[in-house]
């Protein structure tokens, strides 16, 4: 007896009991629903934080100016330049740094005519946008020649763009900040919201010396030089522990600061952080997954259970397709075929269930989630191999049944 | 068709073990039963007909002697191998008609079919033809359910036809039945042994016993008598004697 066969002997039996059959895959279906949502709702998660990751540059290590210290006073983080531009240079040196980027930071009103909009001004040098893996979509990027020359040229940030240019192509366009005109030479790429839920395209650069120049003013009459961070971009594979600590004892020295005195600046490793919380959301999602498995284990339980139950209600007819000429593996087919078309028929249900309660709390609950085409598959051969598994035994339990008893079975 | 018998048992004896005590069902049972036969085992409960007829079905083995099915001895084949020839060579009817339920007539009786490894056409086409010649045509896409007794044996029979078998193995196929339609499956057993099928009917009413050729008496597990019937019923002409129209 062939497996086509077997299936059509499978599908009428299903067939006959068409509520009992259903309400077996119930288990399966919720089972598989279950797991495909849950993991769907992890990886959505994970997904989000990775991008975040990348949002904020790869391999990136910030170092800003920290609170100083005047007497007992105590002044407020960055409100002094202890970072400059050499400091800068020099952490270039430092094995593992593919580059640094200085940058210093003020806000100011970005006019265009009636349009404006207040926003973080940057100075940038030309490695800034290497370094927070920034592309432009219009236009050019910051050039050497216009940190040289203090151009007033702007690139805006895309928030910033849509802000003061309603209906018009800013590139090519002039804005005016703190009174001065700008020349917009391009506009950044959209980057979205960074994990603090920062609009991270609320943002204008300028050129490093024009925003010393034009846009901030007096602290930077004592440091001419002083930038407000440093960002140090590390090699792929780098240790960031490692380059953290040279980047640390390097600053110091520069610094002139003497052993057990504080650091005048701080060093944050965010995609260590962001890559810690990405490791706890693989955690959790794990987690999600193996309670959803569990489901998936009592359904395999429920279809055991009732397979018995089928046994034992068709021992006659088992009885009788042993002595017309079925042979033992022929039962044995039988039964595990119907155990798997109930779990396989469950796990394509409980896959279409799944993807669209995914595709619900996404909408509804505005969570994340994503669908990978593997989890399907895997739930699919999952939900096939419970059948196997849970079918075997009722299945043996048929085949080995005697033609003689089981036809005389009441 | 050989000259040889269909089946030859010789010193036959089958035992089951309960406990600490041996049931001895059949001792020592040495037969022949030719081809074309038409065979009647009558004998209580407990005489040994039931296994005897196990025996013969290729349901179960002997504990000792041999048992010669259609010149192949029968203690030598494996498990599969006698489904093979339960499946190819014997036709089961049982007193309770054993059909699967909320299944239809023609299902049913392809059933056997499945495991002989025909192409669906084929296996309907027979299925199709045997519903015919029990007539029962019309009703191949009833339930069990919705047939009555003698139709259910009739699609029973049908059933065991289907592959046609060497040997036709009826246990009290008329045991369910009222005398009328008792009568009815007897006369399409005695067809089908008119045109050559080997027929074993298990039956304890000698009325039944007398529609066979030869009856053969089982008690206490042993043969008590082997005689050919003197006077034979012949099932077709008493329908035409019972009033009222044939079914």
């Amino acid at each position: 007896m062939n497996v086509l066969a077997n299936l059509l002997v499978a599908l009428r039996a299903l067939r006959i009991n068409v509520l009992r059959s259903a309400l077996t895959m119930l288990g399966i279906i919720i089972g598989v629903g279950a797991v495909i949502t849950m993991v769907a709702v992890g990886s959505g998660a994970q997904d989000r934080v990775s991008a975040q990751i990348r949002s904020l540059g790869a391999n990136l290590i910030i170092v800003f100016n920290a609170s100083s210290r005047d007497g007992r006073a105590r002044l407020g983080a960055g409100t002094t330049y202890n970072l400059t531009e050499e400091d800068a240079e020099a952490l270039t040196l430092i094995d593992g740094v593919v580059l640094t980027a200085p940058t210093v930071r003020g806000g100011a009103q970005v006019v265009n005519g009636a349009d404006n909009w207040w926003t973080a001004i940057q100075g940038v040098t030309t490695d800034f946008m290497a370094a927070r893996d920034w592309e432009l979509v219009a236009g050019r990027a910051i050039t050497e020649e216009d940190i040289r020359a203090g151009a007033k040229v702007v690139v805006l940030g895309e928030t910033v763009a849509k802000a003061v240019f309603v209906n018009s192509d800013p590139v090519g366009s002039m804005v005016r900040i703190k009174n001065v005109p700008f020349d917009v030479v391009g506009v950044l790429a959209k980057k979205g919201q960074n994990s603090f839920g920062q609009d991270q395209d609320d943002v204008a650069l300028v050129p490093l010396s024009t925003a010393r120049k034009r846009v901030i003013g007096a602290n930077l009459q004592t440091r001419p030089t002083g930038v407000a961070q440093i960002l140090v971009k590390l090699q792929d594979g780098a240790d960031a522990k490692v380059v953290e600590e040279q980047v640390t004892s390097s600053l110091r020295q520069r610094h002139n600061i003497q052993p057990g005195a504080e650091d005048d600046f701080n060093v944050r490793n965010l995609s260590e952080i962001m890559e810690a919380r990405e490791a706890s959301q693989r955690v959790l999602s794990y987690l999600l997954a193996a309670v959803a498995s569990v489901s998936l284990l009592v359904g395999g339980i429920g279809i055991m259970n009732i397979m018995l139950v089928s046994v034992t209600e068709r021992t006659r007819e088992i009885g009788l397709r042993m002595a017309v000429g079925a042979r033992r593996r022929d039962i044995l087919l039988q039964f595990l075929v119907e155990a798997v078309t109930l779990s396989l028929i469950g796990g394509i249900v409980g896959i279409g269930i799944g993807i669209l309660a995914s595709a619900l709390i996404a909408n509804l609950a505005g969570w994340p989630t994503l669908i990978e085409p593997l989890s399907l598959v895997l739930a699919f051969g999952f939900s096939g191999a419970v059948g196997v598994f849970f079918g075997f035994y009722p299945a043996r339990k048929a085949a080995q049944l005697d033609p003689i008893v089981a036809l005389r079975y009441e | 068709m050989s000259d040889e018998a269909l089946i030859r048992t010789r010193n036959l004896a089958r035992e089951y073990h309960m406990g600490d005590s041996v049931v001895r069902a059949l001792r020592n049972v040495s037969l022949e039963i030719g081809r074309g036969e038409f065979v009647a085992i009558m004998g209580p409960s407990g005489s040994g007909k039931s296994t005897f007829m196990n025996l013969l079905g290729c349901l179960d083995r002997p504990t000792a002697g041999e048992h010669w099915f259609d010149g192949v001895d029968v203690a030598t084949l494996d498990t599969d191998q006698l489904a093979r020839v339960r499946n190819a060579k014997i036709g089961f009817v049982f007193q309770s008609f054993n059909l699967l339920p909320r299944t239809s007539a023609i299902d049913n009786v392809e059933m056997p079919l499945l495991y002989s490894g025909l192409a669906p056409d084929t296996r309907r086409q027979r299925a199709s033809e045997r519903l015919a010649r029990v007539g029962l045509a019309e009703r191949a896409h009833h339930h069990p359910s919705q047939l009555s007794g003698g139709q259910q044996q009739r699609v029973a029979i049908a059933r065991a036809l289907v592959n046609d078998p060497l040997l036709i193995l009826a246990d009290e196929p008329t045991g369910a039945l009222d005398t009328r339609t008792g009568v009815e499956i007897m006369a399409i057993l005695q067809e089908l042994n008119a045109r050559g099928t080997t027929v074993v009917l298990v039956t304890h009413e000698s009325d039944i016993a007398r529609f066979a050729r030869r009856v053969i008496a089982f008690r206490d597990g042993e043969v008590r008598a082997d005689d050919r019937v003197a006077e034979r019923h012949d099932a077709a002409a008493q329908l035409s004697a019972f009033p009222g129209e044939a079914a």
